[in-house]
Parts: structure tokens; sequence; C-alpha cells
């Protein structure tokens, strides 16, 4: 047999554009084929949501809940800071997962969920009922993590850690930064989105201010003793950035962190430093709609690794940052991985379609400055009590030229390879 | 020690293991009256007749100039896929421009399997599967290489990483369901549309070269982290079952 995806995308496409016809109503009390509602369109649910619709042959009715219409994706979005990339070039539409695979993507909010009726409710007023719900929802942060922030100030010290309008907020204000002024970060405790983005985010920072205001100085009060990648992050930032640069862990203070967003201050253990723009990155959680369900536990919803599945609520699968699942780290890549054994699992499930044993990857690059690229990446493998790691590697300090500029061009063709994975 | 740099010096540590044993081999040759110098374990002489075979394409020597392959003057310490003006496959460019410079260890695994070491290799050559061979022509052609500080004492061969593939494992036949399955972990950086930017394509590839090349990272014979701990876990039915895949999807 001659495997064809053209072929398939081809027969698929006319129920594609009936589908988004139709209202989320009629979608939802429509046909009798099994229905599975994904909210969240990120790394993790737009890539489910695919994968179930592109594997499923049109057995089963993928409907996509996402608020936004335009993507924007987290990874890279560092690069959009320092200039490297464009806005427009991390931003993706959902069009082709309704036009190629029949995906019925609906905009809006999903606000609550009823776990007994199986049914969810969105903003905008109508119900979907669903045979399996896959939750993928990315984070939010903490109430009171960092004395002195909360949503209300995050235009004057923006978190900048969902992309879109935050990151062009954070970008202007580093740009509009007075001559030799300082940029202070707050960092996050673990365990968090992203674990080298904000160490990354600081040597993206650092090259805008190298170039642009070179006496600047870049301060970093962080709750964590020890962070990803920090060998290779503190010999990038001394072989490009010496002097620019002060981290200042637990032993220092920098756990104990108050900021004031009108003064525009930050006391680090009680000195205070005037600044010129501030990223606060607080503690975070699962997204609010896990809560809602009542499937977390602590801060995060804890899952069954062969499945994905809520340890909580076995027709709910929650993907990425959200869920609590062991050994991964909360990356998009991680999402993505995840979300293709949820899929197979969902489809099993619902169709009988073969279950075969769950399989994890994760890499994660990050860029030090233009061309110095370090990657870390690990294999994971699910037990009874959690995604377990299996093997793993990191860049090495002292690499030449070359291979770092080789390891960033890879992160570009990853990011290609991954916005395609995830949506078509 | 990251576990990355652990493992790295486990393998050295194994590898001279086998280097000493070939030492005294060879100094048992010396003794017998053979022409092997004590920092040297091939023969140039006898490398200069296995040449015979790989003179129709490359040159050596003065005034050698790149012809079917490129001129092998200086080879050892060159960066592969990097003599000017001769066009190279994508992959020996790429392995180039990752860090790859020719090294007595890594030519050596190069002539053993052309085809192993870098699919798309234009050198139409099945490879020298004698290690005395291969021995002797690498002492012929570092004559013509400036530095000899780059010429180990001692076939650096490394025991397991036997990358011709055996035929059994060739002849498993792959499912190729069970191969789209198991894609999507590849799918995460490789792009289906066969893009080979900043990552190569893997689409359309004849199985057998597939399966070659996987089981040349699983053997940590081709250099590159992330595929060698990819295709460390895979079985050999998934390789194969992978390979099935790829070969036929559009």
């Amino acid at each position: 047999m001659k495997l064809n995806r053209r072929g398939f995308l081809g027969a698929t496409a006319g129920a594609a554009a009936a589908a988004s016809l139709s209202a989320p109503m009629a979608q939802a009390s429509g046909s009798g084929k099994p229905k599975v509602v994904v909210i969240g369109g990120g790394a993790g649910g737009a890539t489910c949501a695919r994968y179930i619709a592109k594997d499923s042959n049109g057995e089963i009715d993928v409907t996509l809940i996402e608020p936004t219409r335009t993507y924007y994706t987290c990874f890279f979005s560092n690069l959009y800071m320092a200039g490297i990339r464009d806005l427009r070039s991390i931003s993706h539409s959902y069009g082709k997962l309704a036009s190629d695979y029949g995906i019925n993507v609906v905009h809006d909010w999903a606000v609550n969920i009823d776990r007994e009726a199986r049914t969810v409710s969105l903003a905008g007023g109508a119900t979907l009922t669903y045979d399996r719900l896959v939750l993928s929802p990315g984070i939010d942060f903490v109430d009171g993590a960092v004395p002195g922030w909360d949503l209300t100030r995050q235009n004057k010290m923006p978190h900048a850690y969902k992309a879109g309008s935050q990151s062009e907020l954070l970008k202007a204000q580093i740009e509009a930064m007075p001559e030799g002024g300082t940029f202070a970060m707050v960092a996050p405790p673990n365990p968090f989105r992203c674990p080298p983005g904000p160490y990354e985010r600081i040597s993206m920072i650092a090259h805008i201010l190298k170039n642009r205001n070179p006496t600047a100085k870049i301060l970093i009060a962080d709750p964590k003793p020890k962070f990803s990648k920090q060998a290779l992050f503190q010999d990038g930032w001394s072989r490009h950035y010496d002097g620019m640069i002060e981290w200042v862990g637990p032993d220092f203070g920098g756990g104990a962190v108050e900021v004031n967003a009108d003064e525009m201050t930050v006391s680090i253990d009680g000195e205070v430093t005037k600044v010129d723009a501030c990223n606060v990155i607080p503690a975070m959680k699962a997204g609010r709609i896990c809560d809602m369900a009542g499937i977390t536990e602590g801060n995060w919803a804890p899952v069954i690794p062969h499945t994905m599945q809520s340890r909580v609520d076995g027709s709910i699968h929650v993907l990425g940052d959200a869920s609590n699942q062991g050994d991964m780290p909360k990356s998009g890549f991680a999402a993505n991985s995840q979300a293709k054994v949820a899929a197979m699992a969902v489809r099993s499930a619902l169709t009988g379609s073969k279950l075969f044993p769950a399989k994890f990857t994760n890499t994660c690059w990050s860029l030090i400055d233009e061309g110095d690229g370090v990657k870390v990446g690990a294999s994971y493998e699910a037990t009874d009590e959690k995604i377990a790691k299996v093997d793993g590697f990191i860049s090495q300090v002292g690499e030449d030229a070359e291979l770092r500029q080789a390891t960033y061009e890879e992160s570009v063709g990853w990011y290609r390879g991954m916005t395609s994975d995830m949506f078509g | 020690m990251t576990e990355a740099a652990d493992k790295e010096s486990r393998h050295h540590r194994c590898r001279r293991g086998k280097i000493r044993a070939t030492v005294a081999s060879a100094l048992v040759g010396a003794a017998l009256g053979a022409p092997v110098l004590a920092n040297e374990f091939g023969d140039p002489e006898q490398g200069l007749r296995v040449f015979d075979d790989c003179k129709s394409c490359h040159a050596v020597g003065e005034g050698a100039k790149n012809r079917v392959g490129p001129h092998l003057n200086g080879v050892f310490g060159r960066r592969a896929g990097a003599e000017d003006g001769f066009s190279y496959s994508n992959g020996l460019a790429r392995m180039g421009r990752k860090g790859l410079v020719w090294d007595f260890d890594l030519l050596d695994r190069y002539i053993e399997n052309p085809k192993a070491f870098a699919s798309d290799t234009r050198m139409a050559y099945r490879g020298l599967k004698d290690e005395q061979d291969r021995a002797d022509l690498l002492a012929f052609l570092r004559q013509y290489s400036d530095n000899p500080g780059d010429i180990p004492e001692a076939p650096p061969t490394l025991t397991g990483t036997d990358h011709s593939v055996a035929p059994e494992i060739l002849a498993i036949q792959g499912d190729p369901d069970y191969g789209e399955y198991l894609s999507s972990e590849c799918t995460s950086c490789h792009q289906l549309s066969g893009s080979n930017d900043g990552i190569p394509g893997i689409i359309g590839w004849p199985a057998e070269d597939f399966v070659i090349a996987m089981h040349a990272y699983k053997d940590e014979f081709r250099p590159h982290p992330v595929m060698q701990m990819m295709a460390g876990r895979l079985s050999n039915e998934e390789i194969a079952a992978l390979a099935a895949y790829f070969e036929v999807v559009e």
C-alpha cells in the first residue's frame, strides 16, 4: 500500500468546509461520531487536535477551543525581542487545522467544565459535549507570588511569558531605557514554563543593550540556587556581555523580592534599586481551567504517564505545562511530544485503534548571542509512577563557533518542523 | 561531570584498552622483522598498493588536483566537505559545518563503510572491510598531510561499532503503520515537506539507506547527540518500521 497524506487531506477538505460553517451547538448534537474537545491551541492542544483528526480519518469529531485567532509561539519570542526575528515570523493562524484537517476551530473562552455531564461551557454561551476532553491550557500565575505585582501591573512590569502583546511591550520598554539604565528580571521558582527561557531572554536583552545601550546593566533576582544550562549561559555571558549581567541567587536574597510598579523599584532582600525596565516572571500554576475542572492537586494536574489521562478523571487528558507528569520540563517540545501520546490514547479509546507504548522526547535550544546556539535534551518513557528520563545530552562549554552556529541553524529548522507539526 | 561527558570519557577508556592490545601485536610483528616503526601500525608501502583502488578518482602528492573526488593532500586535519572547489554531498558538507575534522579514527570509519557514515556521499565505493588494509592506506595517505601530531599511535578501532548492518537486520520487513505512529517523534523536528534547512529531510529515502543510517547513529558511529539518543532507544523492528513508512510517505 502506498501511503498518501495528500489523498487523505483532499478527501477531508469538503468535510472541513462543512464543519467550520456549522455552529458549535450543532456540532455537539450532530453526528453519532465520538466527540473530542481540545481546550488550548498551543504546542500541546494544536498538535493533539491535528493528530486525532489526521489519524482517525474522519471517524472522530474534533473541536479546538482557543480564544486567540493568532497564536504567537513562546519559543523564539526571545529572538523577537532581540530583533533577530520579527513578530510575524512567530505568529500562526488556525486556518489549516480547519481547512485541511476538518477541525472545528472555535475562538472562545472555555469557562466551565461539567465532568458529570461531560460538557464544556463557553463564554459566548455555547455548550459542547465530549466523549474525551483534552486540556492544554498552558500556565497562569500564582496570585501574590511577587509582592507588589499582580496582573493589573503587567503593563508597567510585563511578564512577557505568554507571547504577543506582552513581548512587544517589554521589547519597547527595553529599547526606551535611558543610557546606562538598569533592566531587572524577577525570575520564577521551579517548576515553570521553559526552564532556559528566562536566561535566554537575559542573553537576548543583553544582545540588544550591547548594541544600543552598552553601559546599561542587567540585574536578575532569582529564587533558585541553580538554573537550566547555567554553565553554558554564564560562560556565554562572560564571552559576549562581560560585566553587564549580575545574577543574584537565593544566597544573596534573590528569593526575597518585592517590586513597586509605580515607583519602578525592585527590592532585593531589603535593598531597593531603581530600575528602568522590569520583567516580572511570577511563580506559575496550571491554566485556570484545570482548577475549574477540579483535576489539580496543588498547582498542577497529575496525569497517568502512559496516556496523559488525568489521575482524577479518565475522560480528561492533560498536556504540556499544566500537567504534573514527572521528569519532563515544561516546554513546547514536551507538550508536542505528550500530545501525540494522548492523541493515540484518545483514538484507541474511541475507535479501538492500536495502542503502542508511549515514548517522549524533548530538546530545548537556546540562543546566547547571534549565531551562538546551545541545546539540551532527553528521551523519556512512561512508568506507572511518572514520565521517567531515560537518556540525555547537553551542549558543552568550549564548543567551536561553527558548531554553535550549526546548533542555532538546527533550532531554526526545528522551529519550522515544530510549527508545521502543530498547525499543519 | 555531565552524563554526556561521562559517557564520552568511558568511551575513550574502552577505546584505549583496545589500542594497547593492538600495539602489542604490532610489536610482535616488528620483532619478526616486518617493516613496522614503533609509532606506526600501517605500512605505507602496502598502502600505496591499496590506493590503486582509489586513484581513478583521487589524486595525492605534489600538484594533485581535485578530480572525480577531492585531492587528498592534507586530508588529516581537514574539515569534512571543505576542500575549495569541490562539490560535496549535503551530508558531508553538513558534518563539516558541525565541526567534523578528519582524523585517523574518522577516516577509518568513513573508508570502512562510506554509505553508513554519510548516506548521500558521492563516493561510489563499497568500503574497505579489512582493518589492516585501511591502516596501510591511511599510513600511505598521512605522508601527504603536514601534521603528524594528528595521527595516533595505533588503530583506534572501537569494538561494538560494526556499522555494516547485519543482513538479518536489513531483512526485517517494517510495518509502515507502526512506522507512522513512531514517525510522530521524528516530525517534531524533521518536516514532512522534506525541507533540508537546518535539519535534513528524511522523506522518500530508500529503506535500506534509512536503516543503515539509523543503526550508524544507534552504534554511535555517526556523530550527532540528538540522533544518537533517538536511534539509541529504537529496536531493530522499530527502525525497520520507520524506514518502511518514510520510504513511501509523500
